[in-house]
């Protein structure tokens, strides 16, 4: 059982990495870890994704990078960062953060944007004492085995954090790397993101390979918003197609805040994004956006949970799957109200489109409403593209083909559209048109 | 409901019931022999014994689901009573001894007095009782060819029916309360509609003679044969007393070729009092399987009673073309929790299926809609449609929607639909100001709020079905 293989990894590991203020949260995590295993489908939150794939298979800590990765390789992951702009960009190759890989656009006076290992041992720093107070205090172990994971390994990653009153123009970018190296390894990123008091910032993590190695990344990211800050959140992940991919984003939001968390998946043979938030202030709001796009045998699932402990919030949420070949899609959508979050407004939507005969989903939209005076709706639909749509368009003259391109990319299009980033948004209505469409050359709207 | 009620209705459950009938029962609990005793008691063909036990033989290795959205102490299963002669409760004199709580419930629904007799437990003059509706009703469907008794009967008089139905639509393995009731059924129902017969009028248990006391663990088994229809309906509008905290039934229905069954239930049985004590657990196992081309299936439920509710009336969609439908109304009070919705399982090509569903919570009610649809990999051209709405009385209650959508074929169209909300305030104002009572502005929104369900009712149930979720709902606001 490779359980028993991450724990002696871990025992061989644990006494010797710094700092010692941390030996704590990574013991009682390992223990956890330990004592749950990894999640199996008798567990009604993994009913559809088997994770025996990653759980047969003992992936052992990553070295760092075989080979000096170049600039260059990194421009395809870039959405106007690194070299070519002036965004704030952190590179991480293999787990390792590499400085020579990173760039530093301008930050606001105090803020900070750093590699989590140099933060955690920096005695006496602010950072470290932020680090201190936030980190493993909104990701949940119990429960989440690959998060208690996480946690009891946690060193390296990177920390983002934004004083009371500031705003970052340009998108953060935090840029996940493997390579070849990779190949039998694990990673477990932890980013901590706090947010301070009306701070507004645009991060973008991206899980990208340069090889077709198997590989796991586990990663967490947690984020603190103080009341009125304002954080979008940008997670892509292109893994390896052979890689398998677990990533948790759990946010916890003060009053008036403002989070707005889009999940692109398009890589990996087996992924799980878990997004969470939690609306603990009166007044927030949360969007949770996502496209997936899965095709060959690739098994993507995504989690999401809304949690309404504060009345006045509003949350909306719209997810689009596009599953093609073998894929298997599975999409649960969990939205709490608790008896105190009077006047909540909730809407939250699931559409997927089936191109093969073979594709299939699994979608469960959840809502759990203990309050009265509240606007709940969801709605989930499965479908094949629109008959009619194509009839028309082939009436005009459109080939089958062009036509079947066009709307498919229409369904997609239709969330990207709600990025605000340019960069970021032109980037990724630029991967949807490669990764299924091939047609390139139609130019975007 | 009143204490004194509750209290009445323990009495009666921890002395009078076992009492009385001291003459025609087996001891507490469960064992092999039990089952045994049970079966010979009832006379029943070996095929039916081997079938009892190798369910309960399968139920031993099983353990209580506790996934539903529900809590409930642990039930004793070596407790209870598993058989006991029908008619066994001592009747009553006359309607002068029925608790006047209870009459006032059936004066409003406008029962007639002979009925309210009947649902009492009254014991009804025997004239009457020869020339009852019911008893005419019954030669004019055996005219048809229409076979309708009780499941005992229907054993006795049409083993080879019996043996070829029973069961191959709720497995006697199916699940915990599916293997129990098929170890230790009591009676029930049994319907045989033959080929191309429309069945004339509405069946109801309320036609059957027998069936007063059919006990906690019923079944029914209905067939409509190729080309045949018919509508049943179960239950009865009116509160009833049942003693029994457990009820596990089962309901299996089988639907040819183009044959056709529209099931409809109205179950309000006892919901326990104010604070949650006593009222029935109503863990039901009801499926239909539309086996024939062409063929349908609609379930409609009204669920206002019982402590807890765990149903999900199901159907399996086998037949190319073959429709199913489940449109349910499940309210909630008090401390009553609903755990309900249905299962739409497409095999065929070329079918369809509806889901409505409404459901009302109020007081510390907590109501759950749980549904799953699912299109295997040869079901093409699929469709679904799904809506479920939720309306929040007060703000210690709540509902929840657990729907599964799962799609293996790219043909399959599916829509799921759900929202919550509460009753407006302004939907109130502007009842209130054109002079009607709060209350009655309430019962007129709720009514509106269901109405997509009501319609779909027979047109007496639909009325009475009305009146009663007025009266569940009663106190809720104020």
């Amino acid at each position: 059982m490779s359980v028993q293989s991450y724990v002696d990894d871990w025992t061989r590991w644990a006494p010797g990495a710094g700092p010692a203020w941390l030996a704590g949260t990574r013991r009682s995590a390992i223990d956890r870890f330990a004592a749950a295993g990894f999640p199996t489908p008798r567990l009604e939150d993994w009913h559809f994704t088997s994770v025996s794939p990653i759980a047969e298979r003992a992936f052992s800590p990553m070295d760092g990078p075989a080979s000096g990765v170049a600039p260059d390789d990194l421009a395809p992951y870039e959405f106007g960062g690194g070299e070519h702009g002036d965004w704030t960009q952190l590179v991480f190759v293999n787990g390792r953060y590499s400085a020579a890989l990173s760039s530093h656009g301008s930050l606001p006076h105090g803020a900070e944007v750093a590699s989590l290992d140099t933060v955690l041992t920096d005695d006496g720093g602010a950072a470290r004492a932020l680090a201190e107070r936030h980190l493993g205090t909104i990701a949940q172990t119990a429960d989440h085995a690959f998060t208690a994971l996480n946690t009891a390994f946690v060193g390296l990653g990177a920390l983002v954090y934004l004083p009371a009153d500031t705003e970052v123009a340009r998108p953060i970018h935090l840029l996940f790397v493997t390579d070849s190296a990779a190949d039998g390894g694990v990673t477990h990123p932890r980013t901590l993101v706090v947010l301070d008091r009306f701070a507004r910032a645009t991060l973008v993590e991206s899980y990208v390979s340069l090889s077709d190695a198997t590989y796991l990344t586990n990663a967490v990211t947690e984020i603190a918003l103080a009341d009125g800050a304002s954080l979008t959140h940008i997670r892509v992940q292109r893994e390896s197609e052979r890689g398998y991919h677990i990533g948790t984003s759990q946010a916890r939001q003060a009053r008036d805040s403002r989070y707005v968390s889009f999940s692109f998946v398009a890589g990996a043979a087996l992924s799980r994004q878990n997004i969470y938030t939690s609306l603990d202030g009166a007044g927030a709001e949360a969007t949770l956006n996502g496209l997936y796009m899965a095709d060959g045998t690739q098994h993507v699932d995504h989690q999401t949970r809304i949690e309404h402990i504060a009345p006045n919030c509003a949350s909306h949420e719209v997810y689009k799957g596009i599953l093609d070949g073998e894929s298997h899609g599975v999409f649960n959508g969990k939205v709490y109200v608790r008896p105190e979050a009077q006047k909540t407004d909730g809407k939250q939507t699931n559409n997927n489109l089936l191109l093969s005969a073979g594709a299939r989903i699994d979608t469960k939209p959840q809502l759990e409403i203990f309050a009265d005076d509240v606007k709940c709706t969801h709605g989930a639909t499965v479908g094949r593209l629109d008959e009619s749509a194509l009839f028309y368009l082939k009436s005009r003259g459109i080939a089958t083909r062009e036509a079947r391109t066009l709307l498919t990319y229409a369904f997609a299009a239709d969330v990207l559209e709600g990025i605000e980033s340019d960069a970021v948004r032109d980037g990724l209505e630029g991967l949807a048109r490669e990764r299924f469409l091939d047609v390139p050359q139609l130019a975007a709207p | 409901m009143s204490t004194a009620i509750e209290t009445l209705v323990n009495r009666e459950y921890q002395y009078g019931f076992v009492t009385d009938i001291e003459a025609d029962t087996i001891p507490r609990g469960l064992n092999e022999d039990v089952v045994r005793v049970i079966s010979a008691k009832k006379q029943e063909p070996a095929f039916l014994l081997n079938w009892r036990l190798k369910a309960y033989r399968r139920w031993l290795t099983m353990t209580e689901p506790h996934w539903a959205n529900v809590t409930y102490p642990a039930i004793d299963y070596q407790n209870i009573i598993y058989y006991s002669a029908p008619k066994s409760a001592k009747p009553l004199a006359s309607l002068d001894d029925v608790d006047p709580e209870l009459r006032r419930t059936y004066e409003r629904l406008g029962i007639s007095l002979t009925e309210q007799k009947r649902i009492a437990g009254v014991a009804v003059d025997a004239i009457f009782d020869s020339v009852s509706v019911g008893t005419t009703m019954k030669a004019e469907l055996a005219a048809l060819g229409i076979i309708f008794c009780s499941f005992g009967e229907a054993v006795r008089e049409h083993p080879e029916l019996v043996e070829k139905y029973l069961g191959t639509v709720v497995p006697h393995s199916d699940n915990f309360f599916a293997a129990l009731n098929a170890a230790v059924f009591s009676d029930g129902s049994f319907c045989y509609v033959p080929k191309g017969v429309k069945c004339p009028m509405e069946l109801s248990t309320y036609f059957r003679i027998n069936s007063a006391d059919t006990g906690q663990f019923e079944r029914t088994l209905l067939i409509a044969d190729e080309g045949a229809s018919v509508s049943y309906l179960e239950g009865c509008t009116a509160p009833r007393r049942d003693t029994n905290q457990l009820h596990a039934a089962v309901v299996e229905l089988v639907a040819l070729d183009h044959a056709s069954i529209k099931y409809s239930t109205v179950q309000n049985w006892y919901a326990g009092d104010a604070e949650g004590r006593g009222g029935i657990y109503n863990f039901v196992t009801k499926r239909g399987k539309a086996a024939g081309a062409h063929s349908k299936i609609s379930w409609t439920q009204v669920e206002t009673g019982s402590a807890i509710t765990w149903k999900y009336p199901s159907v399996i969609l086998q037949g190319d073309h073959s429709t199913g439908e489940f449109y349910s109304v499940a309210v909630v009070n008090n401390r009553q929790q609903a755990d309900t919705g249905t299962k739409m399982i497409h095999i065929g090509k070329n079918t369809k299926s509806t889901i409505i569903s409404k459901g009302i919570s109020a007081g510390q009610g907590n109501n759950s809609y749980r549904g799953k649809v699912k299109v295997l990999p040869r079901a093409d051209n699929a469709r679904n449609y799904t809506q479920c709405d939720s309306m929040l009385i007060g703000n210690r209650c709540g509902a929840h929607t657990f729907p599964y959508i799962e799609v293996e074929n790219d043909s399959a169209t599916l829509e799921h639909e759900a929202s919550t909300s509460k009753i407006g305030e302004d939907q109130i104002f502007y009842c209130k100001q054109r002079g009607l009572k709060a209350e009655h502005a309430i019962s007129l929104i709720v009514s509106g709020f269901c109405k997509e369900v009501f319609q779909n009712l027979p047109m007496e149930f639909a009325l009475e079905a009305q009146q009663l979720l007025g009266i569940t709902l009663e106190g809720s606001v104020g």
